[in-house]
């Protein structure tokens, strides 16, 4: 019978992620979709330190830890050095992915700089952002990709706050004004339009960016039984737009049938517990302004 | 003894840390109503579950932390649970 996922299982068990942990499922996926010959660049965050408690790693690929701020400027220095080895005969006929697979905060904050310039000068990486929407690692602390309203403990829900007081910041569009031939949006809950997307980034030659949505037991407070399902919601209720962006042309690769209400999405996780059904209202208006935009009625 | 770099020399050296330990609650898997989908097995987030010699899909309680994504996301409830006992 045919197969519809591949079986090699380049991240190992043993691993000290959270049960029902959404970024390992993401890194199963990932490493499914590009084979053995991917080099992955992982700065701070859970990932590094879930799959590497030294001496031991979860990684059947070769794999490099780096400080926040360089993740992109690292993935460039490889990518130049397999490019210089192949001018001397080295790798001949392998196609090697430079992979960084980097947090929220360490794209969208403090790595930064690093992933606009190697977007900028053009360099053959596939950067996969894994969005659990807060510095899980050091304990849920609010990141430029914390969505409105949700309590982190940077920014608490209490009596005079209603937690984060700014919409997510949109790394995908960004990433996209740099003019680099891929960008796409995923979520680990859509198994086969992530590895497809992370396939198509691998063949494409220059820069590509995956903005994947991995949902968070511990920061976002839910069951971990969960975790696919609310990433569905996310994506089902049109709060997180699957999409791609190939050589600037957009296209939408999941419609949903009928937007659900965000409350459903809302409701199920306690970062949000402390809204009111009009604060939701507020965000279901964003959300709609947001879907229209994309053209997601 | 740190290594120079930090670096590992052994890939996937994790698999001697069996997390099967931290389980609350045991999913069991019944062959006869699984079709094979494969849906649980893409989700886990430990890659313990496996095909067998008959390609039958199982799970390798020595790794699998008890999540119960797989049991929650079986369309044909294949995946059943109960509580460990200690
Ligand atoms: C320059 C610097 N500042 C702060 C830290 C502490 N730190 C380690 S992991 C982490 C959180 C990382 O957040 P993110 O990139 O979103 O990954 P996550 O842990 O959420 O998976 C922080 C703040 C650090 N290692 N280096
Ligand atoms: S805190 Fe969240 S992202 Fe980090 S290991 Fe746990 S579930 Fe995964
Ligand atoms: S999800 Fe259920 S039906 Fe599908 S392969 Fe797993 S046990 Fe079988
Ligand atoms: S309970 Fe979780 S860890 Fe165990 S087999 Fe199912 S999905 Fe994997
Ligand atoms: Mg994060």
């Amino acid at each position: 019978m045919g197969k519809r996922f591949p079986r090699e299982e380049l991240l190992a068990p043993g691993h000290r992620g959270c049960a029902g942990c959404g970024a390992s499922i993401l890194v199963r996926m990932a490493l499914k979709a590009a084979g053995r010959d991917v080099i992955v660049v992982n700065s701070t965050g859970c990932l590094e330190v879930f799959t590497t408690p030294y001496p031991e790693t979860a990684w059947r690929v070769p794999w490099i830890h780096t400080a926040f701020e360089c993740g992109g400027a690292v993935a460039s220095g490889i990518e130049r050095a397999i490019k210089a080895l192949k001018k001397r005969g080295k790798f001949k006929d392998r196609k090697i992915t430079v992979m960084p697979i980097i947090g929220d905060g360490g794209t969208a904050d403090i790595g930064f700089q690093a992933l606009s310039g190697a977007l900028e000068r053009g360099h053959d990486i596939v950067y996969i952002m894994y969005d659990n929407e807060a510095y899980m690692n050091t304990g849920v602390q609010r990141s430029s990709a914390t969505p409105l309203f949700a309590s982190a403990t940077t920014a608490p829900a209490g009596k005079r706050s209603k937690g984060e007081d700014r919409p997510k910041k949109d790394m995908a569009m960004i990433a996209a004004a740099h003019g680099i031939p891929y960008v796409a949006t995923a979520c680990i809950s859509y198994p086969e339009d992530l590895m497809k997307k992370v396939k198509k980034a691998c063949e494409i030659e220059g820069p590509a960016f995956i903005h994947v949505l991995q949902p968070c037991t511990v920061g976002w407070g839910y069951n971990p039984e969960d975790t696919i399902k609310i990433g569905r919601l996310a994506v089902e209720t049109g709060f997180f737009p699957l999409y791609e962006i190939e050589h600037g042309e957009f296209r939408i690769t999941y419609r949903p049938a009928k937007r659900k209400p965000l409350k459903e999405y809302i409701r199920m996780q306690k970062r949000y517990r402390h809204l009111t059904d009009e604060d939701i209202e507020i965000l279901q208006k964003y959300v709609d302004e947001r879907c229209k935009l994309l053209g997601l009625e | 003894m740190v290594t120079i770099g930090a670096i590992i020399y052994e890939p996937g050296s994790t698999v001697r840390n069996k997390t099967g330990g931290w389980r609350t609650f045991r999913p069991i898997l019944n062959t006869e109503k699984c079709i094979k989908c494969e849906i649980c097995y893409i989700f886990c987030p430990e890659g313990a579950i496996y095909e067998d010699e008959e390609e039958n899909f199982r799970i390798n309680y020595d790794y699998c932390k008890g999540c119960l994504i797989c049991s929650k996301e079986c369309p044909t409830n294949a995946i059943t649970r109960v509580r460990e006992e200690k």
